[in-house]
């Protein structure tokens, strides 16, 4: 699984129904599926929440798990990823998580090693496992019990992705995935961080500069991180932006008082959203977490099951 | 030296104005005489130690192969390519004449290293023409010697893939090289654009998550160029002593630069562009799945830009086909896209592409497909003798089947590198031999 791009409704369908069904499945039995098969996590950059949910997944379904890190191993020796990859499939990993921070690194892992890789994020490129764990948060509030989903299941939702879109690939992932089950998104942020060329990224997908209209039309609010790491060179003015694009109770209660709002985290409080609006009412920012761990089963399982391409 | 007779071929040479039936008598590393078939002065003379003949019936014999931008990687990096397998590749892709771009290591900077680079001991197959770094070690800053690179036998200079930005260095380059009636050329790139990224902007980059280059970046510089060049030219008096400044574009990719040079032409400038084989072929969607093989710089292009190389090429602007062959070991392409280095080897495919696609696909006629690989390269930069086969000229020939369709494999190639996107493509016209300078350097397994 490396891309959203990939996905089918049908795809996306079978890994939500085989998430549903290992959440609830008894844990023993659970552990059993891939009982002592080995899967390795393998991070370039740092994470909380993907590689501790990839990793309870991984655990959960009773696989062993080891990670490498790139500040912790021969990466730091200069090692490359093909090399790096090579060794851990000596190690006998049947598939390997990567978190990468070049867009495209998980195809190079694949097509040296032959594994079955997971894409953990790479680079500004995608995050897929984010986009289906962010689809299943809003499936579970906007179409509760609905076990199949189809080009049409989010008919007549509208999804704001606000803020620093050139370099998110959660919001990527998140744009070519969305629309692929009937939900319109909407792009919005100011040009340097949302250049016009986002909206041919797939079919489904409009940008709207003005943050209020684009609250106004959203059931769902999805705010994003302003990536300092990423910026490089580019002249923002924060106070600036937090003016026209922050996330505050005023605004949501003015424009999206019934909207869910999302963020993948990490969220920096007081800059994309404020505080107040993290921890409020509308707030399924630690649900979507949550749901990282079924979503992450499924893939997981999958990767071993169905292999290469699944 | 022995002679050669090439029998009853089809000769098109473009320069000479001939196109027919001709036999080629090839002697002391030169054309000796061209005749009607059968009516030599060596007459129906027999296959010796002394005389070799080339029964080339059905077969096309043109002047060897001119291309004026290659990386040969000599000195400092024959672990991609050194001017031996180079060369050899080259000979089999048809090519008689490289000419070596001068990022090298260390880079092109002494007439020593110029006369290095040409020195019978790097066992060229080719002649090779040294081009001279425009300044020290490219850094833009510093101009290096040009009459003692000129006479060393350096053709041109250029800070190839580091562009000279500043316009008072540019301007100074542009003097000097006039002075001693050397081409610049200039690898058209605003780096200030350009930091970080790894394809063509738009779209595509924007789906991928990689940083592109935006298409002013090359028009950008080409514009800024030509105006130094209208400055310098003086209504077309030039300087002193009547040398008008040529500029020579590099691989040029974008419509815009196309337009411009277009325009200072008109505007009676000696302002000169090359396109490569993959800018004509191939879009940024080749970039595919991070395929580094499709990554180069100046990077694909959309299908616009790629449309109006070939339009550029068909009614006349684009002077010259070159490849930029840009050889790259196997572990420095293995790596993440936006790490690899840029470039990919061109020497053994150019032709076949150009006939396949320019030839046959877009209703080029032959000859001016020859012209833009052989003569007008050959002027462009001022090498006498070659790019045609005027008796008297040097005695560099090719010669090929023009009706042979054939799979290009990248694993067979003679250059040490094998970083091409064209790997399994179907090329027309398959090189029988190559002859450099009455040498059979490439005789091909007869099929």
């Amino acid at each position: 699984m490396l891309s959203s791009r990939e996905l089918t409704p049908e795809t996306v369908s079978a890994i939500l129904t085989l998430a549903t069904q290992l959440e609830s499945e008894d844990p023993l039995r659970r552990a059993e599926r891939l009982a002592k098969r080995r899967i390795a996590l393998l991070f370039y950059e740092s994470s909380t929440r993907t590689r501790t949910s990839f990793e309870l997944a991984a655990k959960g379904l009773g696989a062993d798990t080891t990670l490498v890190s790139s500040l912790s191993s021969s990466i730091e020796k200069g090692e490359t990823l093909k090399d790096t990859g090579l060794t851990l499939k000596a190690l006998g990993a049947e598939a390997i998580i990567l978190r990468h921070p070049s867009s495209g690194a998980p195809w190079l892992l694949e097509r040296e090693t032959r594994l079955p890789v997971l894409n953990a994020g790479d680079g500004m490129h995608e995050h897929p496992s984010q986009a289906l764990l962010d689809l299943r948060t809003i499936l579970a509030h906007l179409r509760p019990g609905e076990t199949q989903v189809t080009a049409e299941t989010l008919a007549g939702v509208t999804v704001a992705i606000t803020g620093d879109i050139l370099h998110s690939r959660v919001a990527r992932s998140n744009m070519l995935l969305l629309p692929k089950v009937g939900a319109r998104v909407i792009l919005c942020g100011p040009k340097e961080l949302l250049p016009e060329v986002a909206a041919q990224a797939g079919p489904g997908i409009a940008i709207e500069r003005n943050f209020e209209r684009a609250l106004a039309e959203a059931q769902v609010v999805m705010m994003l991180r302003i990536q300092a790491e990423r910026l490089a060179g580019l002249q923002l003015d924060l106070e600036e932006y937090k003016a026209k694009y922050q996330l505050t109770e005023a605004r949501l209660a003015a424009f999206a008082p019934k909207a869910l709002v999302m963020h993948p985290g990490p969220i920096i409080r007081g800059l994309e959203l404020t505080g107040e609006v993290a921890d409020g009412p509308q707030s399924v920012i630690l649900e979507q977490v949550h749901h990282g761990v079924a979503i992450r089963m499924a893939l997981v399982y999958r990767a071993l099951t169905v292999g290469v391409g699944a | 030296m022995s002679v050669i007779l090439i029998k009853g071929g089809h000769l098109i040479d473009p320069a000479a104005g001939v196109d027919g039936l001709k036999d080629v008598v090839l002697k002391d590393g030169r054309v000796a005489e061209i005749a009607e078939p059968g009516k030599s002065s060596l007459g129906k003379g027999k296959a010796g130690p002394e005389l070799q003949i080339i029964d080339a019936k059905g077969l096309t014999v043109a002047p060897g192969l001119v291309d004026i931008h290659v990386h040969l990687r000599e000195p400092g990096q024959g672990h991609k390519e050194t001017i031996a397998t180079g060369t050899a590749a080259a000979a089999a892709g048809g090519f008689t004449s490289v000419a070596a771009m001068p990022n090298t290591t260390p880079t092109n900077d002494t007439p020593e290293i110029t006369r290095w680079m040409q020195a019978p001991e790097r066992g060229a197959s080719v002649r090779v023409f040294p081009i001279g770094a425009a300044t020290r070690a490219i850094k833009g800053e510093v101009l290096n010697d040009y009459a003692a690179l000129k006479s060393a036998g350096a053709v041109a200079v250029t800070d190839d893939g580091h562009p000279i930005l500043k316009d008072s260095i540019m301007r100074e380059v542009l003097i000097n090289a006039t002075r001693q009636g050397l081409s610049v050329i200039q690898h058209a790139e605003d780096t200030r654009l350009t930091g970080g990224c790894s394809m063509n902007a738009g779209a595509t980059a924007f789906r991928l998550g990689l940083r592109g280059m935006p298409q002013e970046a090359e028009f950008g510089l080409v514009e800024r160029d030509i105006r130094l060049v209208t400055e310098l030219s003086m209504n077309g008096k030039g300087d002193k002593n009547g040398h008008r400044p040529h500029l020579h574009v590099a691989h040029t990719s974008t419509a815009q630069a196309v337009a411009a040079v277009r325009q200072a032409r008109r505007n009676g400038l000696r302002v000169t562009c090359e396109v490569a084989p993959h800018h004509f072929l191939l879009t940024e969607e080749h970039v595919g799945a991070y395929d580094t093989n499709a990554k180069m710089n100046p990077p694909l292009r959309s299908a616009a830009d790629r449309d109006a190389m070939i339009q550029g090429i068909l009614d006349g602007v684009v002077d010259a086909i070159a490849t930029d062959h840009a050889p790259h070991a196997a572990f420095e392409k293995e790596v993440e896209f936006e790490r690899a280095p840029n470039g990919i080897t061109g020497l053994e495919s150019a032709l076949g592409l150009s006939l396949r696609w320019l030839h046959q696909e877009w209703k080029l006629p032959l000859g001016r497909v020859l012209s833009l690989l052989s003569a007008q390269p050959a002027a462009l930069l001022g090498l006498r003798g070659r790019g045609t086969l005027a008796v008297g000229s040097f005695a560099d020939v090719v010669i090929f089947d023009p009706k042979a369709e054939w799979v290009f494999r990248a694993k067979d190639s003679r250059s040490k590198s094998k970083n091409t996107p064209f790997d399994g493509w179907t090329m027309q016209g398959r090189v029988r031999w190559t002859i450099s300078e009455g040498r059979v350097i490439f005789q091909a397994a007869t099929a």
